[in-house]
């Protein structure tokens, strides 16, 4: 096991600063796949939200793009509809409505175990995938909620055709976000997460409330995936019926599973190369990345359930034993 | 007043219909959650499997029609014990999002088998001329079709529930159900009971697949898209029962055949929100004792 609980040392690794030198070099050095990359850092915040969830606190959800989904048409409607487009206003509002779905949902759910939980994470995400599909004066129905103009961050930044902006903004956001996660899952909270995780009973037992530790994360988690969803409504200023829905959240936990689970960077590494292969691959060979997607599903939960930040792990401790 | 009467008995008989095919389909999945705890998302694939070997042997083969039925039912009850030998016994013990992620990864690979398979298009369902036409009924004509899937799938569900309720079988799969090392220690071989078991549940999948191909469309999305309600029908009407889910089945196929047919502006937004509902009043479900 890789250590990233409550016995790791909190300081921050010269490795971890990594993601942000090659975040960086790609603004730089890759004009013309900015957009793209915007789209890559969005789904890694996203991810990161659903492995403080998931990947901490142990909840298993199939209904996370509710929360995507509502940050991405409060943030859509506001700028559509009500003429409020400034970007970071925008967020605030997302992460606000986003939090408020996340509190509520959320303390319906975390009272319920199993099957039961799992069913009505994804009744709550097909509930919202019904409202915002039938409420089609608000959100545009099946066309999508086009017309939003978002203004410049600031009143400085324009976001160009390019995607300059959008992709320093993303970055930005994400690095806000990673720190607000490790945070908390180097604190004596990210250790309650943990043992609950691993064994509620007991957490039970030594008495830390369990329930409102589940409803905190659950809460934050949410807003973190609603800042992703107005993050992705801005750098397209277009929003889909697809950000809602059951395969949005499937395709999610696939690219969490894929980087590793629990463990804070799978959260970087899935999202990357999930979203590189869909761009190469998906596109010649529709059926076939849906049949890899699948089979690799498969072949990860048999045989590597650390993900591809696992593989790494016991690669490197493989070759220190025979050094 | 006669319409409303005729849009009622309508709707009910529709729903009646529809409901029946969920349950048949659905059933296999309460048994299975209810026996090795095991959250079987990919139920919804062998019901698809039933589907398209029903449309092509009535299509390109030109089977008569119940052999068509009967031949979904073996395959998928054959292909299914094929996995739970060689993948799903493998996740008995593990986590649920370990057995979560497993599953939805067969359902992305038959989702990409079927349209490489089949196409991504709807498939014709080629009913034989019996099952056209109206069957005339207390003064009313209803869809021979929908009569057949009644009285077929009311047949199975008697079956079935005497299989359950009287046989040797029964009394050990509901034993097993109660308490799995309690019927183990008592000589029970659980793992053959369930494979079994297994394999009915995914057969009757098939046929509920097959019979229903008419109402619920054949496409490769299918396992997905309906995933919901067959998830929906096990977990209101409570794992390991057979009565809980066909309450919940019913009341689906009604209520859902209701709303489209007088809301349908609001689509399945009842269905949802009722099922929020009851699982918070009864977080076991309708008829079940545990989660």
């Amino acid at each position: 096991m890789s250590e990233t609980g409550y016995a790791a040392s909190p300081r921050i690794r010269w490795t971890e600063w990594l993601p942000w030198l090659a975040g960086v070099a790609v603004f730089f050095l890759l004009p013309e796949y900015l957009l793209f990359g915007a789209r890559i850092l969005t789904y890694i915040l996203f991810a990161l939200s659903l492995d403080l969830i998931v990947g901490y606190a142990g909840i298993v959800t199939l209904g996370h793009s509710a929360f995507f989904g509502a940050g991405a048409y409060v943030a859509g409607i506001l700028a559509a509809k009500v003429k409020l487009t400034d970007p970071i206003v925008l967020l605030v509002a997302a992460t606000v409505a986003a939090g408020v779905l996340g509190v509520t949902t959320g303390a319906v759910i975390l009272r319920t175990r199993g099957l039961t939980q799992l069913m009505l994470t994804l009744a709550i995400a097909a509930l919202c995938l019904e409202v915002a599909n039938k409420a089609t004066p608000i959100t545009g129905g099946a066309d999508g909620l086009s017309g939003v103009t978002i203004a410049p961050i600031f009143g400085l930044f324009r976001f160009d055709l390019f995607g300059k902006t959008a992709y320093l903004l993303c970055l930005v956001t994400l690095l806000a976000g990673w720190w607000l996660v490790r945070r908390l899952i180097y604190s004596p909270f990210g250790a309650t997460l943990t043992g609950i995780r691993e064994n509620s009973d007991r957490m039970h037992a030594i008495g830390a409330p369990v329930y409102r530790r589940l409803l905190a994360v659950y809460t934050i988690s949410a807003m973190i995936a609603g800042v992703a969803g107005a993050l992705s409504t801005e750098t397209n200023q277009f929003v889909g019926l697809n950000v809602l829905g059951f395969e949005p959240s499937g395709e999610l936990l696939v690219m969490l599973i894929l980087g590793g689970v629990g463990r804070l960077y799978g959260a970087f590494v899935g999202p990357v190369v999930f979203l590189i292969a869909q761009d190469a691959l998906a596109k010649q060979f529709p059926q076939f990345w849906y049949l890899g997607i699948g089979l690799m599903l498969v072949l990860v939960v048999l045989f590597a359930r650390g993900g591809l930040l696992g593989l790494a792990d016991a690669l490197a401790a493989r070759v220190r034993r025979s050094v | 007043m006669d319409a409303l009467l005729s849009s009622l008995v309508s709707i009910a008989f529709h729903g009646v219909a529809y409901g029946m095919v969920l349950y048949v389909i659905s059933v296999g999945l309460s048994v299975t959650m209810g026996l090795m705890g095991f959250v079987n998302l990919a139920h919804g694939v062998f019901a698809m499997a039933g589907g398209y070997i029903l449309t092509s042997s009535l299509g390109r083969f030109a089977l008569p029609f119940p052999v068509a039925v009967g031949l979904a039912f073996l395959l998928v009850a054959i292909g299914s014990m094929a996995l739970e030998r060689g993948l799903y016994r493998h996740f008995y013990g593990a986590g649920e999002l370990e057995q979560v992620l497993f599953t939805i990864g067969l359902i992305f690979m038959a989702v990409a088998i079927a349209q490489l398979v089949f196409g991504t298009l709807q498939q014709p369902v080629a009913l034989p001329p019996w099952l056209k036409g109206q069957f005339p009924l207390l003064g009313r004509d209803f869809p021979a079709y929908r009569v057949f899937l009644i009285v077929v799938s009311g047949a199975m569900i008697a079956a079935l529930w005497f299989g359950v309720e009287r046989t040797l079988w029964g009394a050990m799969v509901r034993a097993a159900v109660d308490n799995r090392a309690m019927a183990q220690s008592i000589g029970i071989n659980t793992r053959q009971l369930f494979a079994l078991t297994f394999a009915l549940g995914s057969g009757l999948a098939g046929l509920g697949g097959a019979l229903g191909a008419e109402i619920i469309a054949v496409q490769p999305t299918y396992p997905f898209e309906h995933l919901i309600y067959f998830l929906t029908v096990v977990s209101v009407g409570g794992l390991g029962s057979l009565r809980g889910p066909f309450v919940a089945a019913l009341f689906i196929g009604v209520s859902d055949t209701a709303c489209k047919y007088w809301l349908p502006q609001f689509g399945a937004f009842f269905i949802y929100a009722a099922t929020i509902a009851i699982l918070l009043w009864r977080p076991t479900g309708l008829f079940g004792t545990r989660v």
